[in-house]
């Protein structure tokens, strides 16, 4: 018997997904997606409501039949294979815990469906329960336990049986913040713990941000971009991915050969811009007010609209000189705050090279 | 007294006193729900060779005259078996097609339940004779069957309403857990769903078995002979000659309808308990 929920990571499958449709009348839920979710990753599908994302994953655990292609889990086809065949765990949005059951009942059911021994069994439930940090639980009902403990009640019964995928839909969206934030540093070190391969559903960016090895940004049933979230963050693939993470203003730029200008300006860059119509994107606090000792920034004179408070950082809106309104965040220290300009008054702005980040000014890929 | 009158009744500040008038007609609404069928008792424990109330003499002779009588017997076995098997046959079907109704993403689903509890709207005589020229076609007039077929068709609105109305408030989410848990689905339904819908699909039961057994109309028509149910040989006695054995039957029958009614209201108010 393997020991997995303790010591040694469970073998992690790949999963991959080809040409995967699905329509509902004339509109694309999935509209040819083909994503390789590598073994042993942490893969979060991040996008809008109505993106597609849910409806991926339902294809993922065989609860939803796409029109048309494949998927398979390591070497396997599994695309006609019925959920209770395709041996992976899931956790669902509202936990979707048997009230009817106690919460050892809840974590030992997948192990009677494998008729896995009594003894056996009350041994693995206790190991899953410990390892989701509620050891002696067993005996509660799920009506006794909070949305924290259902949430680890959820997770235990859908790691017990140590599948080789897990997925997640939007399992902490019930949580308040705090503990939402500790169960996304929890559940990633169950992860790392346990191996298997996660695909984690969820609209909230900064969740994604947190906790993923790499993000798949969803929009229309598509793969807008599938990266690592650094790279998702500071270098979008396309102008989707930039609006929906993170906050950005993109800017109109010109381009003749290696030269982009705003303005008639040349913009200095470090990374090479893609081909095709550009825009600039600029992020909040990647924008610093410039007080003469400026080195290769990039120059923006502007005047300032709007100053806001937010305690722990200010946020001073800006319009630059063709009308664009550009956001400035900066963190609050005792000099800074009141270092502002007035509003009304007029500021430059800059930019450095390594920041200096221009994409495409097309929406999806592809096009 | 005087106290009471003027005390609250309400969160509202309503004083008992205020309320007093409905005190009153509640109570005379529930008498005259109630007294027609509860005079039947007095009058089964009569001496007399009518019915008469109240009685003069008291004796149970009607109710040795009910057990001592076979033809009365046979009914009364035909009417707990029609009303056993109606149970059978309804409350499985009409769990199975309000969880499929229920699970159903097709547009026809509403439509198909509308027409499933169409025997509770239509006038009972029109399902009678309904019933009645179909059955001579298929030559199940006067059996068993015939009588348990008609039953579970009125029995199966009830079914459906009651168990419908609990799917409503079930989170279908956990089917689809405990499939994805290794379940399939049949396995699903009898190990996570059914257990939690199963005060209604009790209540349902019963309210099947009551359907059949209270049942007049559709009886007088599809039942008959060795055949016959106990209420369609009541009618038939009380039309030819009025006689107190059938008031010490309807007094036996109050008697199980009340259990059962009771036992209903006892699990269908558990079920928000858990």
């Amino acid at each position: 018997m393997r020991d997995s929920l303790t010591d040694t990571a469970t073998e992690a499958l790949p999963i991959t997904i080809r040409g995967v449709t699905k329509t509902y009348g004339r509109v694309h839920a999935l509209d040819d997606v083909d994503l390789d979710i590598r073994s042993g990753e942490f893969l979060t599908l991040l996008g809008p409501s109505g993106s597609g994302k849910t409806t991926l994953l339902m294809v993922l655990a065989g609860f939803i039949r796409p029109d048309r292609g494949s998927l398979r889990f390591g070497d396997d086809e599994v695309i006609r294979l019925p959920p209770h065949k395709r041996d992976l765990g899931m956790v669902f949005q509202n936990y979707a815990l048997f009230p009817h059951m106690t919460v050892a009942g809840n974590v030992a059911y997948p192990l009677r469906l494998r008729g896995i021994s009594k003894a056996e069994a009350a041994e693995r439930v206790e190991k899953a329960l410990e390892t989701v940090q509620l050891g002696g639980y067993g005996a509660r009902r799920i009506t006794q336990l909070s949305g924290g403990q259902k949430q680890r009640v959820a997770l235990a019964r859908a790691i017990v049986f140590e599948p080789r995928i897990l997925l997640m839909d939007e399992p902490l969206s019930a949580l308040d913040k705090k503990l939402r934030e500790r169960m996304q540093i929890e559940l990633r070190h169950l992860h790392d713990k346990l191996g298997m391969t996660t695909v984690y559903v969820t609209h909230d960016q900064r969740e994604a941000l947190t906790m993923s090895d790499r993000i798949a940004v969803i929009n229309h049933g598509r793969v807008m971009q599938i990266d690592t979230p650094s790279r998702i963050y500071d270098h979008p693939a396309n102008r989707f991915v930039a609006d929906f993470i993170g906050e950005s203003t993109f800017l109109p730029v010109g381009r003749d050969g290696p030269v982009v200008a705003y303005e008639g300006q040349p913009l200095s860059y470090t990374d090479t811009p893609p081909s095709g119509d550009l825009v600039l994107m600029i992020r909040p606090e990647r924008l610093r007010i410039l007080t003469g000792e400026a080195r290769e920034a990039n120059r923006f004179e502007a005047t300032v609209t709007d100053i806001v408070y937010q305690g722990d950082s200010y946020l001073m809106y800006a319009r630059l000189a063709d009308g664009a309104e550009v956001a400035v965040r900066g963190v609050i220290r005792s000099t800074t705050f009141s270092a502002l300009p007035e509003v009304g008054g007029s500021v430059t702005l800059g930019l450095d090279p390594e920041d200096t980040v221009l994409i495409p000014a097309g929406d999806a890929p592809d096009e | 007294m005087a106290g009471w009158l003027s005390r609250p009744a309400s969160e509202t500040q309503v004083t008992h006193g205020q309320r007093l008038w409905l005190y009153i007609l509640a109570g005379i609404i529930m008498l005259l729900l109630v007294a027609p069928t509860l005079i039947v008792i007095p009058m089964s424990f009569s001496d007399s060779t009518y019915l008469e109330f109240p009685p003069e003499q008291w004796s149970t002779r009607w109710y040795d005259n009910y057990f001592g009588s076979l033809e009365w017997r046979s009914a009364t076995v035909t009417s707990l078996s029609a009303a056993f098997l109606t149970m059978l046959l309804a409350t499985p079907l009409g769990v199975v097609a309000a969880y499929g109704l229920h699970t159903s993403q097709m547009r026809a689903a509403r439509l198909t339940f509308v027409i499933l509890i169409t025997p509770m709207m239509v006038p009972l005589i029109l399902v009678a004779i309904g019933a009645f020229y179909v059955y001579v076609k298929l030559k199940i007039v006067y059996t068993l069957a015939g009588v348990v077929i008609a039953h579970s068709l009125l029995a199966l609105p009830l079914v459906l309403i009651v168990t419908s109305s609990a799917l409503k408030s079930y989170d279908m989410n956990q089917e689809m857990a405990a499939r994805s848990l290794g379940a399939p689905r049949w396995k699903a339904f009898l190990t996570i769903t059914l257990p939690q819908i199963r005060f209604a699909v009790i209540t349902s039961a019963l309210l099947s078995f009551l359907t059949s057994f209270d049942e007049v109309v559709v009886a007088m028509f599809v039942s008959g002979g060795d055949n016959s149910t106990l209420t369609r040989n009541m009618f038939n006695a009380l039309r030819d000659q009025i006689d107190p054995t059938i008031a010490a039957i309807s007094t036996i029958m109050i008697a199980i309808t009340t259990l059962l009614m009771t036992l209903a209201q006892v699990f269908g108010k558990t079920k928000e308990g858990g």
